[in-house]
Parts: C-alpha cells; sequence; structure tokens
C-alpha cells in the first residue's frame, strides 16, 4: 500500500511538472539562471564602453564596477568614472531592492558633493548610450514575470515582462544558455509600443572559478536609431573579497578621488 | 541619476548667498607647509604597512575664459573685460588597493584683477582606509549638504570668492578627518582644523565688490589665536529608506566674516568665533527630491537662524531620447539683520535643469532668484558641452535686475551682470 502511494506520488508529481504553465517554467529557467550564479561573492572589472553613432562616429568611456552579491536583497554596485577626463572621479552607488525602488546616490568630485538621486528614471540612456539603466541594474528575479516560449537545443526562450510601470519596455524575449550555467545569449528588447527597439548579444564568454559565465563583450544594437554601444570587459577579479564596508557614502568619495 | 553625472562641475548650487563676494585674500601664510607636515607624519607612520605596486596618475586641466561685464562700472578702477587663464593640475597615487593614496589637486589662476589673479593648493593629503573607518591628513575639501541655491551646512572650507559667482570654488583646510562608518547608526565624521584660511576678495580692478575695496590685512579674528585657533567640527550622517539626514556641529573661527559699517561708511570686518549647529535632510520619493537645510549660528556679537527648503522634480527620458527636464523651487530664509551680509533673508529660488543625455553631455541650468520683500532679482543661464573627448566648453550669464537702492550688499552689483564662456582642455 505504501509502494503504491509513493508511486501515485510519483506519477502526480511528473505529471505537475509536464502540466507546468508557460508560466511557471519561464519562472523556473529564471530561477535556475540565478541559482547558477551563486555564491560569486563579489568582483571588480574595468570595462570600455564604446559608443558608435549612425554616421559610424565613435567616442569612449572607461569605468570600473566593483559589485558585491546579497542574497537577502539585491546587489550592491560602485560605478566609478575614469574618462572622458572631465567627468573622471564621478561615481555611483546603487543599493538594488529586489521590491520596490532601488537606492542611489551620485558623486560629483568636483565639489566633492555626495548626492542622493532618484531611481525613477529606469528607461533613460546610461551616458549616451544604448544601454538604458534598467539595463545595467542587477537582474533580480522579482523584476519580472515570465513566460517560457521554445527550446532550440540548449537555447531556452523566455519572455519577460516588467513589473515596473517606469520600465521603458513591454517585454524582452531573452535567451539562455541551459547547458552552460544558464549563462544568456541574447535580449531582445521591445518599447512600449511593442516594436522591437534594440538587441543586446554576448559574447567572449569565460568561466571563473568552474562556475560563474561572464560575457567579456556586450553589443547593443539600436534598431530603431541604428546606433550601436559596445562594452569591452577587462578580466573579471573575484579575489579581493570586497564587503559592505565598500559599499558606503564614505567608500563612494574616497572611490572618485 | 544620469543628469548630473552629466555635470560633475555642473550640478550644484549656482545661486550663491552673496556674501560670498566678500571675502579676503590670504595667501602670505600659505599653510601648505603645514599640508606637507602632516603628509610626512602621516606617511611615516605607513612604514609598517604592506603596501601593494603603487599607482601614479597625472592630469592637468588648462582653461581659458573670458567674462564680458556689459554695463559701464559703477566704480574706479573697474574694467569691462577679463580675459583669464586658469592651470588645475591633479596628482594621484594610490596603493594597497587604492584603501591607501596621496591626492594633491592644485590651482592657479592669472586675471586683470590682480587679486584674482591667485593659487591655492586645493588638496594634498594621505589617506588611509581600513575596514569600517578611514582617516584623512592634510590639505582637503569636504562637502556638506542637499540644498541648490544656499549652501548652509557647509562650513568646513572657506569660499575661494574671487573664483566664481556660485562660491561653490573653496580653498584647501587643513585638517586631520577621521571617519567611522556603523552598521547600524550611520557615519561619524570628527574633524580637527588647525589653521583658518581668509577669503578671497576682489581687487580694485575687479568686478562683483563694494564700492571701498577691502583691505584683506584689516580682517582680524576675534579669537587671541588668529588663524591657528585649533578648531574642531563633527558630523553625523545617515540613511533610513527614503530620507538621509545630516547633523553636524563646528566650533571655531568662523568662515564668514562679520561687517560693521561706521558712520563714514568705512567698513570694520572681523572672524568671529561662533558655533554652528546644521541639520540637513533629504526625502527621496519617486522624481521627488524634498530637500531642508537650517542652521544655528553662535557668536558673542550675533546669534541667528537660517534655513533654505525646497523640492526638485525631474521628468526624465521625456522623448524617449534622453531628455531629462528638472525643477527646482526653495524658499530662503535667514534671520540676520543688518549685520548680516546675506542678501537671502526671504528670498524664493526657482530653476530648470535640462539635460540631454548625449554621447557630449549637453546641458542647461536656468533659474532665477527674487526677494518677496522688494524687487530685486538675479538670473542666471549656464550651459556646458564637452568636444571631442578632452575639450569642454561652458557659457555663462548672470543678469542682476531691478536691484534695490537699499539692498546693502547687491546694490554693489547692480552694473556687475556679466556673461562668461570658458574652453578646457584636459591633458
Amino acid at each position: 500500500m505504501r509502494r503504491i502511494v509513493i508511486a501515485a506520488t510519483a506519477l502526480f508529481a511528473a505529471n505537475t511538472l509536464s502540466a507546468q504553465t508557460p508560466e511557471e517554467k519561464g519562472l523556473q529557467i529564471a530561477k535556475e539562471a540565478e541559482k547558477a550564479d551563486l555564491g560569486f561573492g563579489s568582483s571588480i572589472v574595468d570595462l570600455k564602453m564604446t559608443l558608435k553613432n549612425k554616421n559610424g562616429q565613435t567616442s569612449e568611456r572607461f569605468l570600473t564596477t566593483r559589485t558585491l552579491e546579497l542574497t537577502e536583497d539585491g546587489d550592491k554596485s560602485l560605478i566609478v568614472f575614469n574618462s572622458p577626463k572631465d567627468v573622471k572621479g564621478t561615481a555611483t552607488l546603487t543599493f538594488t531592492h529586489k521590491v520596490g525602488s532601488d537606492d542611489q546616490w551620485l558623486y560629483l568630485p568636483s565639489i566633492k558633493r555626495v548626492k542622493r538621486i532618484s531611481s525613477n528614471n529606469k528607461s533613460g540612456p546610461f551616458v549616451g548610450s544604448e544601454f538604458a539603466y534598467e539595463d545595467l541594474s542587477s537582474q533580480e528575479v522579482e523584476k519580472y514575470t515570465y513566460k517560457f516560449l521554445e527550446q532550440n537545443g540548449d537555447l531556452l526562450l523566455v519572455e519577460q515582462d516588467p513589473v515596473d510601470p517606469k520600465s521603458g519596455y513591454t517585454r524582452r524575449i531573452v535567451t539562455y544558455n541551459k547547458d552552460k550555467g544558464y549563462r544568456l545569449e541574447k535580449v531582445e528588447f521591445y518599447d512600449r509600443k511593442n516594436a522591437l527597439l534594440k538587441t543586446l548579444t554576448y559574447s567572449d564568454y569565460k568561466l571563473y572559478k568552474d562556475k560563474f559565465w561572464r560575457a567579456l563583450t556586450f553589443e547593443m544594437v539600436n534598431h530603431q536609431s541604428n546606433k550601436e554601444t559596445l562594452l569591452r570587459f577587462s578580466e573579471y577579479d573575484f579575489g579581493t573579497a570586497l564587503s559592505d564596508d565598500d559599499f558606503t557614502e564614505v567608500a563612494l568619495k574616497r572611490a572618485g578621488n | 541619476m544620469k543628469d548630473k553625472l552629466v555635470a560633475g562641475k555642473f550640478t550644484g548650487n549656482w545661486f550663491p548667498p552673496y556674501d560670498r563676494r566678500y571675502t579676503m585674500k590670504n595667501y602670505k601664510i600659505f599653510p601648505w607647509i603645514l599640508g606637507l607636515f602632516f603628509l610626512t607624519v602621516a606617511s611615516g607612520q605607513d612604514d609598517g604597512e604592506k603596501a601593494s605596486k603603487p599607482e601614479g596618475e597625472f592630469e592637468l586641466e588648462l582653461e581659458t575664459e573670458y567674462r564680458y561685464f556689459y554695463n559701464d562700472a559703477q566704480f574706479e578702477g573697474q574694467k569691462d573685460h577679463y580675459p583669464s587663464i586658469a592651470f588645475r593640475p591633479e596628482y594621484t597615487l594610490e596603493w594597497n588597493k587604492g584603501y591607501e593614496s596621496i591626492n594633491f589637486t592644485g590651482f592657479l589662476r592669472l586675471d586683470r584683477d590682480d587679486e584674482r589673479t591667485h593659487w591655492d593648493i586645493r588638496e594634498l593629503y594621505y589617506l588611509k582606509a581600513k575596514g569600517n573607518w578611514e582617516l584623512s591628513v592634510g590639505l582637503k575639501k569636504i562637502y556638506w549638504g542637499v540644498a541648490e541655491s544656499n549652501h548652509l551646512v557647509d562650513i568646513i572650507n572657506q569660499t575661494d570668492a574671487v573664483e566664481t559667482f556660485d562660491g561653490e570654488e573653496k580653498l584647501g583646510q587643513p585638517m586631520v578627518q577621521f571617519s567611522w562608518v556603523t552598521d547600524k547608526v550611520g557615519t561619524f565624521d570628527f574633524f580637527y582644523l588647525p589653521y583658518h584660511r581668509k577669503r578671497t576678495f576682489a581687487g580694485e580692478a575687479g568686478r562683483l565688490r563694494f564700492g571701498t575695496v577691502i583691505n584683506q590685512d584689516d580682517l582680524g579674528y576675534e579669537s587671541g589665536a588668529e588663524e591657528w585657533r585649533q578648531d574642531l567640527a563633527v558630523r553625523w550622517k545617515h540613511y533610513f529608506g527614503i530620507f538621509d539626514l545630516g547633523l553636524s556641529h563646528f566650533y571655531g573661527n568662523g568662515r564668514e566674516p562679520l561687517f560693521t559699517f561706521d558712520a563714514q561708511g568705512n567698513i570694520n570686518a572681523f572672524y568671529p568665533v561662533i558655533h554652528q549647529s546644521g541639520l540637513d535632510l533629504q526625502i527621496t520619493h519617486g522624481a521627488f527630491l524634498w530637500k531642508l537645510e537650517s542652521i544655528y549660528r553662535h557668536a558673542d556679537a550675533q546669534d541667528f537662524v537660517a534655513l533654505v527648503a525646497g523640492l526638485e522634480y525631474t521628468f526624465s527620458n521625456i522623448d524617449g531620447n534622453g531628455l531629462d527636464i528638472g525643477l527646482l523651487g526653495e524658499y530662503l530664509y535667514d534671520e540676520r539683520d543688518e549685520l548680516a551680509l546675506t542678501a537671502l533673508q526671504n528670498d524664493i529660488f526657482f530653476g530648470s535643469r535640462i539635460a540631454f543625455n548625449d554621447t557630449q553631455d549637453t546641458s542647461f541650468l536656468l533659474g532665477g532668484i527674487a526677494d518677496l520683500d522688494g524687487s530685486s532679482k538675479i538670473f542666471s543661464l549656464e550651459a556646458s558641452r564637452r568636444f571631442g573627448s578632452t575639450w569642454t566648453a561652458e557659457i555663462e550669464a548672470r543678469i542682476f535686475t531691478d536691484i534695490e537702492d537699499n539692498e546693502l550688499i547687491l546694490s554693489n552689483f547692480r552694473d556687475d551682470s556679466f556673461l562668461r564662456i570658458s574652453i578646457s582642455k584636459y591633458f
């Protein structure tokens, strides 16, 4: 009798698994991807941002990003500009929250001022690039609702709808690579009119600590303006054990000097 | 955040308290030797540290500026055209993963006004951070506060008033600063300030001055120790959700000179010993920033309360292309009577910040300040843009209109509306 119950339960479980709705499966994939990247602790990376206008003219920015992984709430990050030289030392400190608005402070080196700023502007361009603020903020599972679309070999396509009405998108079509720790291969962004706006392609992936995939190249193409932004990352440094002390207003001023 | 990212040099106070014009020059006992002394002591202490490879970085900003005052001068000796050139070298040496560094920022300007021709060491300090504390020793610049039209609580550094109209340029202040960051109860900053810097003042050939050219040497101190009075300050800063709160106290030589006028109209001025308590609060709620700054200053000759309260609201990414338009409004109150230099005793400020968030960081600031008790008004416009990757250009206009004759301070600037163009090259 006991055996039958177990068998029945197993059957039931299998049944519910296959009966998983596209929404449940999409959410499950997002959670798997989050789990796969769990435990990186902290990282430091330098990056070069190349902005290309529709005539092919380019301009460059150099930044350093420090990230501290938090599990209870969203990650903390500190971004410092190293160029152009007139904004060198400008820095931002962001405390991402899984639910609700992020907390954000800006450091202006010329007058040594720290200013708490609104994180309301998600859809605006980050320093004139094709990346919106929301594209670069910590990707928490809670920030979207999900719908699984299709599977092509190892590639899983999931539609993500932003929870926040201030988002500039109606939806994003995200391609996960199931075989490579659910790393992202591509994201397509649809604007508020549901027209394809941008495509972000990740490449030059590198595996750190046998677990963490990091793309060293991000290419964002805006299909409506024909502008592009390329991010090239240097090697990630997971070795410097950063702590909460490296993500304070005092640390923000120090980083910007 | 981006509208401000644009504008490291741009965001902030573009309507200064007018008293910041009246400052004095004091380079004769320049305390850079003191700074060097601190530095030597600090590096001496550091010998035992295991230092990683030091990384040095040198930069230089070269600025050419042209100021044009389009009204005939009110006072003898003043000019209309002021071409000028300024140098801002910076050097940073970092080691121990950036937890230790030496930071230097110099400044030199050449101008038609002999008093505006001046140099300064803006910063020269050694910094060490470890865990939840940080120590700085040397000449440094500190900023406190949240408001845009007036910086009441910001008191650590002396204003380099000949430099800009907005009063945001500061002289390097010798200090020992100790910051202690706690998990639960915020950040505590302790300052030991061993030397006072006097304000800079425009010379005879300069605009934006009194009818009488202020003789810097005439400004003395209430304290017998004069500029060597050992001053102290402390600040507590914390944030709770959408609230950012700071409380501060300063005890020492005031940064603002106290002015008195005798029957002949002669000015007598000195630096009083003051106690100043400050409060700054910002509430960041959606696209709204609500701001409050208030001070209570106590000296033997003077006791007063002042405040600035207002808000900032930003319509972001209006055109889907990054255009941000911010609106600002602030009310200014100052209890001081005739002894005070400020004209901001009961005024309203309004302004707009427009940022295009393009590759060149094009942005504009427009604003006006109006006296609620009279007709006096000041309007301003600032615009800036980057060209290529190492050039920037700025345009600034300040317009004084309907200045009333009974304005003790502002009446001196009645004819000092100006246009300023500057071009900077970064090396």
